[in-house]
């Protein structure tokens, strides 16, 4: 068969896309002082950063697995009025600019917002400007990911498989976890791993709800905005191992869930 | 032990309104054409589809009463599932398959290990156990299947469609292993089948539903002589005609007077076999009480035999030889004339 030809136009529009994503990636390859990589790793800020960001993007994706999931299992199976508007509200941070989510969780959650108040007044809790804070943040940037996915998987099941479950005595506990977990495994695992990847790049909500205190609310995209002033080939180790998670994860859900392209 | 249902279920445009008695230790197929309501009868005695109306007993146990709001969930129910397509769980073993009733009910895990190995055993699929289900064949998961829902000891068994499944081939083997295997259960089996041969073959009782509704019910014997609608009829293969009986006669309405033997009076079904009809190509002449003329509207080849469909007052389908169609020379469309005796037509009250 005779290859079809392509439009010189559209090859040439497609090739500087192409060179507009890229370019940068090379430009943080090209110039990264390699030398000092090990150096700017080891300085106590980055592990620290590092440290914080583990520790708070994994937190977040715990929290989203267990808010995440009831929320979606409950708009892929239960039929209520408002479900739409509900989930709406619930994934809105997708499309939100992350600072604007910020300032709506310092409007609910910081000292004086709706609930933040009463949690200040009666158990002295504050939760702007601490770790707790950052895991805020990043949860409600992220979870939306894990929602949307896990519901899709949940949807696209095949429901008889829990009806089996039932007429062999499984309670509904036991046939959630031991049928519906299991076959919806896939999409639970591609749901995670975004949430994840979101919240581990968290930076407009995480630095206007939690602010920017290192070994507190300085996590690695946080580091890596301040330090481009300070020390800058630092800031580009930093963001060339922010880069290297990320091709990770997009080579691992490659291969498990979009598919092989 | 008996299964006692009486219940309406609305699903769709299909309005489902049954009544049935099941005996203790019966074998029962409930035979019907596609979108009878089988398959829903089954899921509401099982409790996964909501009834509109009516209950369901068990044992003297009442799993669900609409009158008095008596619901025992699906989980609570003494009642194995063999369902259409398996659905033997993908990402378990086969004996984690088998192992789920038991330990869903509170077996410890090595004695539901064990008893499931026995039920593997039993089914002769143990040295499969730490198999996938994905890397069994059809009939092997359907022994798996069976092996599952009677591992936790139901006391009743619902299978749906349990051979639909399978490719023709293995299909015999697979139905004649079932059979052995369901005579082994003491409880209440219900099967659901589309396919006559495997309701005989496998139950002791028929019943027959279209439409939602019960048509007709009892031994595959009754049922084949006594066919009470024209779909039983064409399972079967008979020719059934319905008329007002009169001492030797049935009067067909809108058709012709059928001479019977047994025929006293009232309304009656008459059955003639298609082998009772004879076929000739001019006015036969003789003893046979019932000589009509029609036309040859359909010749079917079916293995030995060839059934001559023949349209005239009323259809009748006759079955003849292969050499007898060959010296009939019976082309579609050909005139004939068909003859059967008093004695062959079958009476009784409809």
């Amino acid at each position: 068969m005779r290859r079809e030809r392509v439009p010189i136009v559209v090859v040439a529009l497609a090739a500087v896309g192409a060179a507009f994503f890229i370019l940068p990636l090379l430009g943080l390859l090209v110039r990264s002082p390699w030398r000092d990589a090990v150096s700017s790793l080891a300085a106590p800020e980055t592990i620290e950063a590092l440290k914080l960001s583990l520790i708070a993007s994994l937190s977040a994706t715990g929290v989203a697995l267990v808010l995440g999931v009831p929320l979606a299992w409950i708009y892929a199976r239960v039929e209520f009025p408002g479900r739409g508007v509900l989930r709406a509200l619930t994934t809105l941070p997708m499309v939100l600019p992350p600072v604007v989510g910020g300032i709506a969780l310092l409007l609910a959650f910081g000292r004086r917002g709706l609930l933040g108040s009463w949690l200040d007044r009666s158990f002295g809790i504050t939760l702007p400007f601490t770790t707790a804070g950052v895991v805020m943040a990043e949860t409600f940037v992220a979870m939306p990911f894990l929602i949307l996915t896990v519901e899709a998987g949940l949807r696209s099941m095949d429901r008889r498989y829990e009806e089996a479950a039932r007429t062999l005595g499984a309670s509904r506990w036991r046939v959630f976890t031991r049928v519906t977990l299991p076959l919806i495994g896939p999409s639970l695992f591609a749901g995670a791993v975004l949430c994840w990847a979101r919240a581990l790049g968290e930076f407009g909500a995480t630095i206007t709800f939690a602010g920017n205190f290192p070994g507190v609310t300085q996590t690695m995209p946080l580091a890596v905005y301040l330090l481009l002033e300070t020390n800058q080939e630092a800031s580009f180790i930093l963001s060339l191992v922010l880069l290297l998670i990320s091709l990770v994860v997009l080579v691992g859900l490659r291969s498990r869930w979009l598919g092989s392209v | 032990m008996s299964l006692d249902v009486a219940l309406s279920v609305r699903l769709g445009a299909l309005e489902l309104d049954v009544e049935v008695t099941i005996g203790e230790g019966e074998v029962v197929a409930l035979l019907g054409p596609n979108g009878a309501g089988k398959t829903t009868l089954l899921r509401a005695i099982a409790g996964l589809a909501p009834l509109g109306s009516g209950h369901v007993g068990l044992d003297g146990q009442v799993l669900e009463d609409t009158a008095t709001g008596d619901y025992v969930p699906t989980e609570q129910r003494p009642i194995g599932f063999v369902f259409q397509d398996y659905l033997l769980f993908p990402h378990l073993s086969v004996l984690d398959n088998v192992a789920f009733g038991l330990r869903s009910r509170g077996t410890r895990p090595r004695v539901a290990t064990e008893k499931s190995l026995e039920w593997l055993d039993r089914v002769g699929m143990r040295s499969y156990a730490h198999a996938k289900p994905a890397e069994l064949s059809g009939g092997q998961r359907q022994r798996v299947a069976l092996a599952r829902a009677l591992a936790p000891a139901p006391r009743l068994l619902l299978l749906d469609e349990p051979l639909a499944a399978l490719d023709i081939t293995t299909r015999a083997d697979v139905r004649r292993d079932l059979k052995q295997h369901l005579a082994s259960f003491e409880g209440i089996r219900l099967v659901v089948t589309h396919d006559p041969l495997e309701a005989m073959a496998l139950a002791d009782r028929l019943i027959i539903m279209e439409t939602g509704r019960l048509v007709q019910t009892g031994t595959p014997a009754e049922i084949t002589q006594r066919p009470r609608s024209p779909y039983v009829a064409d399972l079967v293969g008979v020719n059934l005609l319905r008329g007002e009986a009169d001492h030797g006669s049935v009067r067909i309405p809108g058709g012709p007077v059928v001479a019977a033997a047994g025929a006293e009076s009232g309304d009656v079904f008459a059955v003639i076999h298609p082998r009772a009809v004879s076929v000739h190509r001019r006015r036969p002449d003789g003893s046979p009480r019932n000589v009509w003329q029609g036309r040859a509207s359909g010749i079917e080849v079916i293995g030995d035999r060839v059934r001559i469909r023949i349209d005239g007052e009323v259809r009748v389908v006759a079955e003849v030889t292969p050499a007898a169609l060959k010296e009939l020379d019976l082309g579609e469309g050909g005139e004939v004339w068909l003859s059967f005796k008093a004695t062959e037509v079958g009476v009784y009250p409809a």
